[in-house]
């Protein structure tokens, strides 16, 4: 029971890691239609700037999260205006290559400032745990759960009574509907890019807490890509469930697999949630909460 | 003027000077439909055959490589770009084609699993393993559309690079790896040097069959009616579908053939390259794959062999900057605003951006380009 107890904290604590990015995947796809595969790049980025700001410029860590989350947002709003707007009406797939693109190459320069050794990562948290009855938790992993749950409710509270976030859920609807209602669909596009930013910054911040980066890290934000499929793509409460169910399924996996099933290889657990991945999608193919595609003939 | 039209169009009568007048459609979607296309290739082949004879075996090596890319190059294209169904998940087709490949051609005494068998044997028996994953796979795409269907490809990658680590036995495990294909035709090897060629030269130029062997029945297909069902699927699958295109026959196809040339790749470039490490069918060989077929143009053969070309040989390129750019460094650990090695991945990523943006087409687009002007020079059109 208590390992049990202690795999669930682990994976409610990572997925939130992997539902603050899932969010920033559906915000993007339902604005613009595009899954971006650049999020993981602005991952790193930034939680290389936490890296820095806290060390070399020596802010402290709760000022030094701000300041990244708005680099990196700011960062976002480069990148869909240099690489996306021109392409504004092309196939997605186009579009979504073009992600992978800005991917690498943005990689490229963060991988130039880490260099080849693993960062630390200073945090008030650390591996200090707190104990509940026979459970030790991790401080981090609560501070990633109430944190996320924060984001979450704001964003939501965001799209549900600003003008800005109806502007944005009427895009999602029908961008030229939103355009003749007055609404500036490119500000939207930049938005979306730039919140989606700033919640890649975070998640980067708690993939580094208590432990440290490396030019490894971006493939944890590729977690949140069953996040989303299994939520559904277009579905912003499904990418937080998503992202949920992946950390929790990845911590029992990871707990209870190299007794359980050996067989299936050492660190399973990191590939696991392709497999409910494939088994999502061959049940239903647009995910738990998605929109089915109907088409007319 | 009606036996004009209706003639069945053999290579003699068309008029003298009007090597565009096509009189029946078989001549007009003929493989070499001008004279000028026939030239041309001629001399290509020629020159490709030539070439072992006229540069350092270093050089042919890295020529090699990019001839077996170009056979997985040709392999995405028909899914991805003939059928418009987005792959991120080659690098498992092509993994699956190299170990095959490495087992069947092994030695059966070895440290690992291993039988012996000639080149025969193992080069379609890679083609045909990846292809039956393929085929495996191919359900998904029935049911999935466009991007879901790039994330399952995506997991598909993982899960196979897992399989790849884990697999001692077959594989070596992460790190050691294990011998790459042996390969020998009729008892002799394709890879040491002998008495009239070096290793190297046997290597090219058994690459270079295989890639022809390879790119005519790719193109044939394209021009044929399982090529244009490929197009009526990406550009409007429900369409098509009334039209009487099989959606699900059409991309179990595409699938299925697309692994083969993947495993054929696989089997061919680790006959080249000595080893075959787990480690390296993971999602930046995809992506490269993916950067092939863009940088060279999406639905086009020779694109796909141009393309593999460059990627392969950008490394070679970017070796060389750090020598006359003052602030490009070199190696893994060199000084600089960037090293060599860094420079090659940022430019992946900025010319898949350029090509996406500027020329669509890739640089067969380009080539239309050049060709056009001088077909209409001195007018602009």
């Amino acid at each position: 029971m208590t390992r049990f107890g202690q795999s669930l904290i682990q994976g409610l604590g990572n997925g939130s890691i992997y539902a603050l990015l899932a969010l920033g995947f559906v915000i993007i796809y339902k604005s613009t239609l595009v899954i971006s595969f650049a999020q993981p790049a602005l991952m790193v980025a930034g939680a290389t700037m936490v890296v820095f700001l806290t060390g070399s410029f020596g802010l402290p860590f709760f000022a030094a999260v701000p300041v990244a989350m708005l680099l990196t947002a700011l960062l976002g709003l480069i990148v869909e205006r240099s690489a996306l707007r021109p392409m504004v009406g092309k196939p997605v797939f186009v579009v979504a290559i073009i992600t992978i693109g800005v991917d690498i190459t943005i990689r490229v320069v963060v991988n130039r400032f880490l260099g080849n050794t693993i960062r630390n990562f200073t945090s008030p948290w650390g591996l200090d745990t707190l104990r509940v009855g026979d459970v030790f938790v991790q401080q981090r992993f609560l501070a990633m759960m109430l944190t996320t749950a924060v984001v979450v409710a704001a964003l939501f509270a965001f799209f549900k009574y600003s003008r800005t976030g109806l502007a944005m859920r009427a895009t999602a609807f029908d961008q030229e509907t939103a355009l003749a209602q007055g609404i500036s669909v490119g500000m939207v596009f930049a938005l979306s890019w730039a919140i989606a930013g700033a919640l890649a910054a975070l998640a980067g911040t708690f993939v580094g807490t208590g432990g440290s980066i490396d030019q490894q890290t971006w493939i944890i934000a590729l977690k949140a890509l069953p996040a989303i499929i299994i939520g559904g793509l277009d579905s912003v409460g499904g990418a937080v469930i998503g992202g949920l169910v992946v950390g929790v399924i990845e911590a029992l996996v990871g707990t209870y697999q190299p007794t359980a099933a050996p067989w299936l290889g050492n660190n399973f657990a990191v590939v696991s949630p392709y497999v409910v991945l494939l088994i999502v999608l061959l049940l239903r193919p647009y995910g738990l909460f998605g929109t089915p595609e109907v088409e007319r003939v | 003027m009606t036996a004009l039209l209706t003639d069945r169009g053999g290579r003699g009568s068309r008029p003298r000077g009007r090597p565009e007048l096509y009189t029946s459609y078989s001549s007009d979607i003929a493989l070499l439909n001008t004279p000028a296309k026939r030239a041309g290739v001629l001399a290509i082949v020629a020159a490709a055959f030539a070439l072992p004879f006229a540069v350092s075996d270093q050089v042919l090596v890295l020529l090699g490589t990019g001839l077996a890319m170009s056979v997985g190059a040709i392999g995405l294209n028909i899914v991805t770009g003939y059928a418009g169904q987005v792959s991120l998940g080659h690098a498992f087709f092509v993994g699956l084609g190299a170990y095959t490949a490495a087992v069947l051609s092994g030695d059966p005494d070895g440290r690992l699993v291993g039988f012996g068998l000639p080149m025969v044997v193992w080069l379609p028996a890679a083609g045909l393993v990846a292809g039956a994953a393929g085929l495996l796979v191919a359900p998904l795409a029935t049911r999935l559309r466009g991007l879901y269907l790039a994330i399952v490809t995506l997991g598909l990658v993982f899960l196979g690079e897992h399989v790849f680590r884990e697999w001692d036995s077959v594989t070596g495990g992460p790190g050691v790896g294990r011998d790459a294909v042996q390969a020998t035709l009729f008892g002799n090897s394709l890879t040491a040097g002998g008495a009239v060629l070096s290793g190297a030269q046997k290597v090219y130029l058994f690459a270079l069959v295989v890639l022809i062997a390879a790119a005519v029945p790719a193109r044939n297909l394209a021009r044929s009616g399982v090529g244009r069902a490929f197009a009526a699927v990406r550009d409007r699958d429900i369409a098509a579908e009334v039209i009487g295109v099989s959606l699900t026959k059409a991309k179990l196809l595409a699938f299925t053939i697309s692994s083969f040339y993947a495993g054929i790749c696989g089997a061919l470039l680790y006959t080249i390259t000595r080893t075959v490490e787990p480690n390296s069918f993971n999602l930046l060989l995809s992506v490269r794959f993916i950067a092939m077929v863009l940088i060279g143009g999406a639905a086009t053969i020779s694109g796909s062999i141009m393309g593999a070309m460059f990627v392969t040989l950008l490394p070679r390129f970017t070796q060389q900057v750090p020598r006359f750019v003052p602030f490009i460094g070199q190696g893994v650990t060199g000084g600089g605003l960037l090293t060599n090695v860094e420079l090659e991945a940022m430019l992946y990523g900025l010319l898949i951006i350029a090509f996406l943006i500027f020329e669509p087409r890739g640089l067969f687009g380009v080539w239309l380009r050049v060709r056009n002007y001088w077909k209409g020079w001195p007018f602009s059109y």
